[in-house]
């Protein structure tokens, strides 16, 4: 055993050495020009980078060697109380970029505060999920666990960097793996179906999807899945085409809400399988009743959440995502141009410095926020799947080294290192291959910028070194 | 399961929808690779330097010269001296003004476009320009080709190449606009040939349409390969010449040489001004309302009745036929009767054989021979007869298309059974209704180009070669049926007296009655046939055809003058000259010559307006 003590992790090293270096060479690229051609130019972004990558580097050696890993459990309430202050602070006292106030300006270096948010959120959740007697079910600890994520998150909407507050959200999957019942997950992405279905479909087919979920439920719970499917699906079908069949024959029906009837039924159907089967297995459905009926009131309330609480912007991107309006111009040009990128890229990708869209500034924000478009364009598809993979390999390494800690403090921080990137990962590469709606995050280790390559680089050895003295607890 | 494993799973779930999504954007759908290329791309048209048009002896007809287009980038231009700029080009400022309106209007579109402002401006206008251009900045000059003419003739023959037109674009989807393509004559028949291969540069353009650089420093740019150059079978200084003789004429003159059935010299009077086909389209207007028609070429489209010459072909049927013979003799008492009907004929000595009909120009001996044509026994009725008769006169190439390889040639008339049947009732006429067959007047039409090829076969005693322009060269062979020889249905062996009285008509002694005396010079052997075709419109026509020498002819030659009168007097003397240019290069009779340039015959023609 002695040989594997204190050993750190070499394949997340390798990943993270190697998605630091394509960040490099990429961003390179993308704003490459004939004049400055030496990728150690400091007047330019890939000189800048590399001094990143250097300090990066100087940081995570001094995690690993030399920061004691005991501090971080015992400073993680004054770290998180000061980083929210400081987020509070940034409101007030930084500069405006791109209509956000997020950024501090210390000189010649810009700083943002949401990026270091993440490192004390996850640590301060790791520090009370791992005390003595906590328990999901208990409401206090809930509550607190609540807060923990909501007070870092609420203070960055009003930074107006809704992107960055959306990554908190992936501390679901964290609170997930502690405990929280799979339904939560169900009813979340149940939730982001309807929602987008009647945007972009209708309330009607977003209350028929829910009617045949009903019904496959009930089945499931009957255990006569097949007997129910064969009376939901036809009815469903009929149901999808009430509006057209009155249309055509009952004229005067017209304009009539059909998604009132199918309401009814759906509800009759759930409330039936409630007074069925109550008590037989009463508790799963009350949650089930209670999630159904949230997905009523979501589906009623998406056009006012829709037209009232989204900014226009917000807006905006997500009917370019789903395809209700095209503007080419205007809010959809980033992704179109984007999606121009990646898909002139190929198979094999038109080569390094190649890609005419990269080198003529043809997609905004190409070191940043869009710089897998570089890579989709350079490198094709080849390339472009070796990025992914690296980011899930990275993603399940860090899952797996997780469960492997004894220490809980250890575990849960390494989750939430994983739902960190993961977060990342998903949403930058989603948004710009059109997936996802734009949003400006950026990818982790690989977009240009030294507070997100710091604050990724903190986020990731703290873990490394945890892992590295796990034997030692 | 473990909640770990339902984890990784769902990020695993995840990466696949990113692959998914990649392999769709990136390996399945075209349509952002295109528009990244047109994105970025900027495809430069480098146009090829046309092929040439060489005569038969190597000397430039058609050849290229560089005119200049003045760009303008509206974006770059400042404020400049319109009036010094106008003086340059010999413009008016109203014209420069009106343009940069359109500029200003389309300012979002243009970007930093650079558009065409003049086209081909002269040599010295560029020159003057080139000393002054910093004055202007914005405007650029280009060079471009286009057509010269070194034998100033020709222009109807070799026809104009002109930009292409949206309509030309939907048929012909190789062609992209702003190509020029040949639109009539030779530079449309060998498009293919003389067309040659556009190249392209790459240009590299950023986001603002700025051009960057040249892509990868021209490594996948591909050169422009000129057209290649085409032999044409014409004699440069006889067309020249041709149309010396023919100005002020309305008609054609055509020269083959028999041997090959190479066209020496195809000319259409008038014609396009030589000085106006490299830019027609500034002439259009004034050409298209020429009264005179110079666009239609009359050598290969007008469907003359060809008179008295028509009669070698009847005679020739007659004797294969057998209704006739050499030494047949016909009766001619200044015409033929029949009924209380006459078609009239000049005094000469009666009867006349064959060989003495054809010297003389008898009519009547042609009535007589076509009504024993068609009222041969051999036939079960006159409609098999004169299908027969058809059948013959077609061999010679009359009533369809020869096939040379001249673009807009016609097939002339040549009427039917049915065509009789409509104007007498089925089986309700009779030789006599027809007659006028006999000497080449009535329901049949022939073109120039027919005659000249008539006068080929005559001289080949019996077979022609489809008259073509385009000689063949070493890596350029014509079409194989240019290469066939082409009997007529009459034998060979009749032809020798039918010959023969074309030689006396040009070259028996003065006084004998040989209608085409004017074409006789000496020591040429020239046989020829005159003819004098009615013309509903005004004057007769004049028709020579002839070929020379008799024995071994080198070439053969119709002419057609419209509303000149008698064949001898103006028709005979010009082919001659022609004959004599061609084997001589020059003349024994400039008197003659001077007298047949300066007629103006034209006047006679009457003019139809159109519209």
């Amino acid at each position: 055993m002695g040989n594997r003590f204190g050993k750190i992790d070499i394949p997340l090293v390798v990943c993270y050495l190697m998605l630091v270096f394509i960040g490099w060479i990429n961003i390179y690229a993308a704003v490459y020009s004939q004049e400055h051609s030496s990728i150690f130019d400091m007047s330019q972004r890939y000189g800048m980078q590399f001094i990143w990558i250097i300090t990066a580097l100087i940081l995570a050696v001094a995690i690993l060697f030399v920061i004691n890993p005991k501090v971080y459990s015992v400073l993680s309430p004054p770290i998180y109380l000061g980083v929210c202050l400081l987020l509070v602070a940034v409101i007030f006292l930084g500069k405006e970029v791109n209509g956000s106030n997020s950024w501090f300006q210390i000189g010649p270096v810009s700083f943002q505060p949401a990026e270091v948010s993440k490192i004390s959120t996850s640590l301060f959740l790791a520090y009370i999920m791992s005390k003595y007697n906590f328990r999901l079910g208990n409401m206090r600890d809930a509550l607190s666990v609540a807060l923990t994520i909501l007070v870092p998150m609420a203070i960055i909407v009003m930074e107006k960097e809704t992107g960055s507050a959306l990554v908190y959200c992936g501390f679901i999957f964290l609170l997930y793996r502690e405990g929280l019942s799979g339904w939560v997950l169900v009813f979340g992405i149940l939730s982001i179906v309807l929602f987008v279905v009647t945007l972009a479909v209708s309330s009607l087919a977003a209350i028929i999807i829910l009617f045949v979920l009903a019904g496959t439920i009930n089945g499931i719970y009957t255990r006569k899945l097949m007997q129910h499917l064969v009376v939901i699906v036809p009815a469903a079908i009929l149901l999808g085409f009430l509006p057209a069949i009155a249309e055509k024959w009952i004229p005067s029906l017209a304009g009539f809400k059909f998604e009132y009837i199918a309401l009814g039924t759906t509800t009759a159907l759930a409330l039936a399988a409630t007074v069925i089967y109550k008590g037989k297995r009463g508790r799963h459905l009350k949650y089930l009743l209670a999630g159904f009926f949230c997905s009523i009131a979501l589906i009623f309330s998406v056009e006012f959440i829709f037209n009232n609480i989204l900014q226009p912007h917000q807006r905006s991107r997500i009917e370019n995502l789903l395809g209700i309006t095209e503007d080419l111009m205007g809010a959809g040009y980033n992704v179109h141009q984007s999606k121009i990128a990646i898909g002139s890229g190929g198979f094999a990708g038109k080569g390094f410095l190649n890609g005419t869209q990269t080198k003529f500034d043809f997609v905004p924000e190409q070191s940043t926020d869009f710089i897998f478009c570089t890579i989709g364009e350079e490198w094709g598809f080849m390339g472009s799947v070796l990025v992914v993979g690296i980011y899930l390999f990275l993603i399940s390494r860090l899952i797996i080294l997780s469960e492997r800690q004894k220490d809980r403090f250890a575990r849960i921080y390494g989750y939430c290192v994983a739902c960190c990137f993961f977060m990342h990962f998903f949403i930058n590469i989603g948004m710009t291959m059109g997936l996802v709606p734009v949003i400006g995050i950026p990818l982790p280790l690989l977009s240009y910028g030294g507070s997100s390559l710091w604050s990724f680089t903190t986020l990731l050895f703290i873990f490394i070194k945890l892992d590295m003295e796990r034997w030692r607890y | 399961m473990e909640r770990k494993s339902v984890l990784i799973i769902g990020l695993l779930a995840v990466g696949l929808i990113l692959v998914a999504q990649l392999f769709n954007l990136q390996i399945l759908k075209d349509e952002y690779k295109i528009t990244a290329e047109n994105n970025a791309y900027k495809y430069v048209t480098r146009y090829p330097v046309r092929g040439l048009i060489l005569d038969r002896n190597g000397n430039i007809l058609v050849g290229n010269k560089n005119t200049y287009d003045i760009m303008v980038t509206p974006i770059e231009v400042k404020e400049f001296d319109t009036l010094d700029f106008c003086s340059i080009f010999n413009i008016e400022p109203e014209f420069v003004k009106e343009k940069f309106k359109e500029y200003r209007k389309y300012r979002r579109r243009i970007g930093y476009q650079s558009l065409t402002f003049l086209k081909q401006v002269s040599n010295i206008q560029y020159s003057i320009f080139m000393e002054k251009g910093w004055k202007f900045p914005g405007f650029s000059a280009v060079s471009r080709t286009s057509r010269n003419y070194p034998f100033a003739a020709g222009a109807n023959l070799f026809g104009y190449v002109t930009e292409v037109d949206p309509n030309f674009l939907k048929k012909n989807p190789d062609y992209k606009s702003g190509d020029y393509v040949g639109a009539s004559g030779l530079e449309k028949s060998y498009e293919n040939v003389l067309k040659g291969e556009k190249g392209y540069s790459i240009l590299l353009r950023d986001v603002h349409n700025r051009i960057q650089s040249s892509f990868e420093d021209g490594a996948y740019d591909k050169a422009a390969v000129a057209g290649s150059d085409i032999i044409s079978t014409i004699d440069g200084y006889l067309q020249q010449y041709g149309e010396e003789l023919m100005q002020n004429k309305v008609g054609s003159l055509v020269a083959i040489e028999p041997s090959t059935g190479e066209i020496l010299a195809l000319i259409s009077s008038p014609g396009i001004n030589i000085d106006q086909l490299a830019s027609i389209n500034k002439h259009y207007k004034e050409i298209v309302n020429d009264p005179y028609k110079p666009m239609f070429n009359r050598a290969v489209m007008s469907a003359y009745p060809p008179g008295s010459v028509f009669k070698l072909v009847n005679g020739l049927i007659g004797l294969q036929e057998g209704v006739i013979t050499p030494e047949t003799r016909y009766n001619c008492s200044m015409g033929y009767h029949y009924g209380d009907r006459k078609l009239g004929c000049h005094a000469h000595p009666s009867p006349t054989n064959l060989t003495q009909s054809i010297m003389m120009s008898c009519n009547a001996y042609y009535c007589y021979t076509l009504r024993a044509i068609l009222e041969n026994r051999k036939y079960s009725s006159i409609s098999e007869a004169f299908n027969n008769w058809r059948e013959m006169v077609m061999s010679f190439g009359f009533g369809r298309k020869l096939g040379s390889d001249f673009p807009a040639e016609l097939g002339g008339t040549l009427p039917t059974t049915n065509t009789y049947d409509k104007i007498y009732g089925k089986n309700r006429w009779r030789a006599h209704s027809v007659i006028s067959l006999s000497i080449g007047q009535g329901e049949i039409g022939a073109t120039p180009l027919h005659l000249a090829n008539l006068a080929a076969t005559l001289a080949n005693r019996g077979y022609y070669y489809i008259p073509h322009l385009v000689k063949e060269s070493p890596g350029s062979p014509i079409d194989a049926r240019f290469k066939e020889r082409n009997y007529t249905l009459v034998d060979t062996t009749h032809f020798h007296k039918v010959v023969e009285g074309m030689y006396l008509a040009v070259n028996a002694a003065p006084g004998t009655g040989g209608t085409a005396r004017q074409a006789h010079v000496e020591g040429l052997d020239i046989c020829g046939k005159t003819g004098t075709a009615q013309n509903p419109h005004g004057k007769d026509n004049a028709v020579f055809i002839c070929f020379a020498p008799r024995e071994n002819p080198k070439i053969a030659i119709a002419a057609y003058i419209e509303n000149a009168g008698f064949g001898g007097t103006w028709a005979a003397p010009i082919a001659s000259l022609m004959v004599e240019k061609y084997l001589n290069g020059e003349t024994s009779r400039p008197d003659l010559e001077k007298r047949m340039k300066e007629a103006n015959l034209q006047q006679y023609v009457p003019i139809k307006r159109r519209r």
